[in-house]
């Protein structure tokens, strides 16, 4: 794919004696959300981890946005323009909602205009600017995370189940906020296991299974082809609507 | 675009301030026992002078344990260190240091204070570089190496100073007390409370009003989340290793001018106490660690008057103590 702003080829990645991913292939290409399926212990996380060189490739290539990162520092990554936003959310709870973004600002302070933007689907995080993250529902965690990962412009956000464990209200305007940070042009790699939310707020996917990508393309055609659902993911799209 | 509010009021957050209260609570149950206002008075102030220069011992080993999850055994050398120093720093200034001005006490003091911290700092790095660096994550494998790096150190010392302990008079004004009433208090005291406040208003001020303090708190609290943040940890982590050998080493000149004698010995003897000092505050935490310094200090100094049996045995029964009430310490900050 000649637009591709990530692509991995061929990577392995084995932790400790555990292999866990058997040679991915994919592309996330740029302004789009790609979605990353798969049951519990396929690799999607693992995937993830990798590309952030938490978990660094052992064998394969990884390029973003023209360079080779499967080398390269997990500091390195993030600052050549990668967000994580990981499943356990890591939001820093001794530390304010304030000092979480300040953190998260590398340039500087963060933009006001730019936080406000974010205050504009995650008002609580306004509202509770001054309290300790660890105080927060697990909700607001989450809101947390995912700004964090956009208080400043970055070139593509990696997320890793966002609404694990979150309240049905609360997922659908998760699918809005997501779809607004979409729209506003950033390139959005998706892990989900709540298929709903794959089909609302996905453009292309990617499905794993045991370590390696079983089936790529359009999210809309996955999405109205029941059979392959059950093939690729044992689901059927009504059992999860 | 629709908002996610979940603006419910949160949980106020309490401040705990049991903890603060203990040393207060301690004195004043020590006052009847103890009877005399004089003595107590006397007795509660090097309590709080101790305190502080265990504190200063201390308050670097809780960062480096708390945000490297490193077990520095050797923490101990650059308390022994920072005691040479002195003896060296001091040798060529007894003009300044025998002066009974006090001005000329300090241009003596502060520069070898700042001296020793230089000093132990770039130790600190040596010895992140060469001993730490390769065994972290492999706690077995960091005290094995830490303790074996302060037994070379501790030997270094031996063999460049000799084996006897080498005296570190008190600068001149800083010896006899000030009369406050019926009590007395030791001069030098006072000061090791004044330099005690200042490295702990440093520390807090550092940790909670800077971006640096910022990372530090956050890298206690997840490193790998900084790292993704794009903050280069070991970095930090090195930083971090250097300024706490240095408050070691502050800590050590102060300890060996309070005993007037420096000995290649005395880190090794810090180490129970400034480990203990960390336990009892709750890894990371460093008002943890100024309450739990000035606790120790107070129980071992009332322990040693009324009971001196009892002295012997205070620092580990407060440590129990703690321990059972709150097993994480008295303000945890990291889940181990």
């Amino acid at each position: 794919m000649t637009d591709a702003l990530l692509t991995l080829s061929g990577v392995h990645t084995h932790i400790g004696r555990y292999h866990i991913l058997h040679g991915v292939d994919l592309a996330v290409p740029k302004g789009r959300t790609t979605m990353l399926l798969g049951r519990n212990g396929a690799g999607k996380t693992t995937t993830l981890r990798t590309i952030m060189g938490l978990w660094p490739a052992s064998q394969g290539s990884i390029h973003f946005d023209g360079a080779q990162i499967d080398k390269a520092a997990t500091p390195d990554i993030a600052t050549s323009g990668v967000a994580y936003v990981p499943e356990t959310m890591a939001i820093f709870s001794d530390l304010t909602v304030k000092e979480n973004l300040v953190l998260a600002a590398r340039a500087g302070a963060p933009d006001e205009k730019r936080l406000e933007w974010i205050f504009g689907f995650f008002p609580a995080l306004k509202k509770f600017w001054l309290s300790r993250a660890g105080t927060l529902s697990g909700g607001q965690k989450q809101m947390l995370s995912i700004a964090r990962a956009i208080v400043e412009e970055r070139k593509l956000l990696l997320i890793d189940e966002p609404t694990k464990g979150l309240a049905p209200a609360i997922v659908s305007a998760l699918i809005e906020c997501l779809r607004e940070i979409a729209r506003s042009g950033a390139t959005i790699l998706l892990v989900e296991q709540n298929f709903r939310v794959a089909q609302d707020v996905g453009d292309l996917v990617h499905v794993m299974d045991s370590g390696r990508i079983v089936h790529s393309g359009a999210m809309a055609d996955l999405a109205v082809d029941e059979s392959l659902q059950k093939r690729l993911l044992g689901l059927s799209l009504d059992s999860h609507q | 675009m629709s908002a996610i509010d979940t603006g419910a009021a949160l949980p106020q957050q309490k401040t705990d301030y049991i903890p603060v209260l203990l040393p207060l609570a301690l004195a004043l149950a020590a006052f009847p026992l103890i009877g005399s206002f004089s003595t107590w008075t006397t007795l509660t102030l090097a309590g709080l002078a101790m305190g502080m220069m265990i504190f200063a011992m201390a308050s670097g080993l809780t960062l480096v344990f708390g945000l490297m999850d490193v077990m520095n055994f050797g923490h101990g050398a650059f308390v022994a260190v920072g005691a040479y120093v002195a003896v060296v720093a001091f040798a060529p200034m007894v003009a300044l240091t025998q002066s009974p001005s006090l001005a000329s006490n300090l241009m003596a003091l502060i520069p070898a204070m700042l001296l020793a911290m230089a000093v132990t700092g770039v130790a600190g790095y040596v010895f992140e570089r060469l001993l730490v660096r390769p065994v972290y994550g492999q706690h077995l494998k960091q005290i094995l190496i830490t303790m074996g790096g302060l037994i070379v150190i501790e030997q270094l010392l031996y063999a460049t100073f000799g084996p006897q302990l080498n005296p570190l008079p008190l600068p001149a004004a800083l010896r006899g007390s000030i009369p406050l009433g019926a009590a007395a208090i030791e001069k030098y005291r006072l000061l090791a409370v004044v330099v005690g406040l200042i490295v702990f208003l440093a520390l807090q001020f550092t940790l909670t009003r800077t971006k640096i303090g910022l990372l530090i708190r956050a890298g206690v609290e997840n490193g790998e989340m900084v790292e993704a943040l794009g903050y280069r940890i070991r970095r930090l982590f090195v930083g971090v290793f250097m300024a706490g050998s240095a408050l070691a080493g502050l800590g050590g000149l102060m300890w060996a001018l309070y005993r007037e004698q420096a000995h290649a010995s005395i880190g090794g003897e810090m180490m129970v106490t400034t480990f203990i000092v960390i336990i009892i505050g709750g890894l990371g935490s460093v008002g943890g660690c100024f309450i739990g310094s000035v606790l120790l200090a107070l129980l071992a100094n009332y322990a040693g008057f009324l009971a001196p049996k009892v002295a012997l045995i205070s620092n580990i029964a407060l440590m129990v103590a703690v321990l059972l009430w709150r097993p994480r310490g008295l303000y945890p900050v990291t889940s181990r």
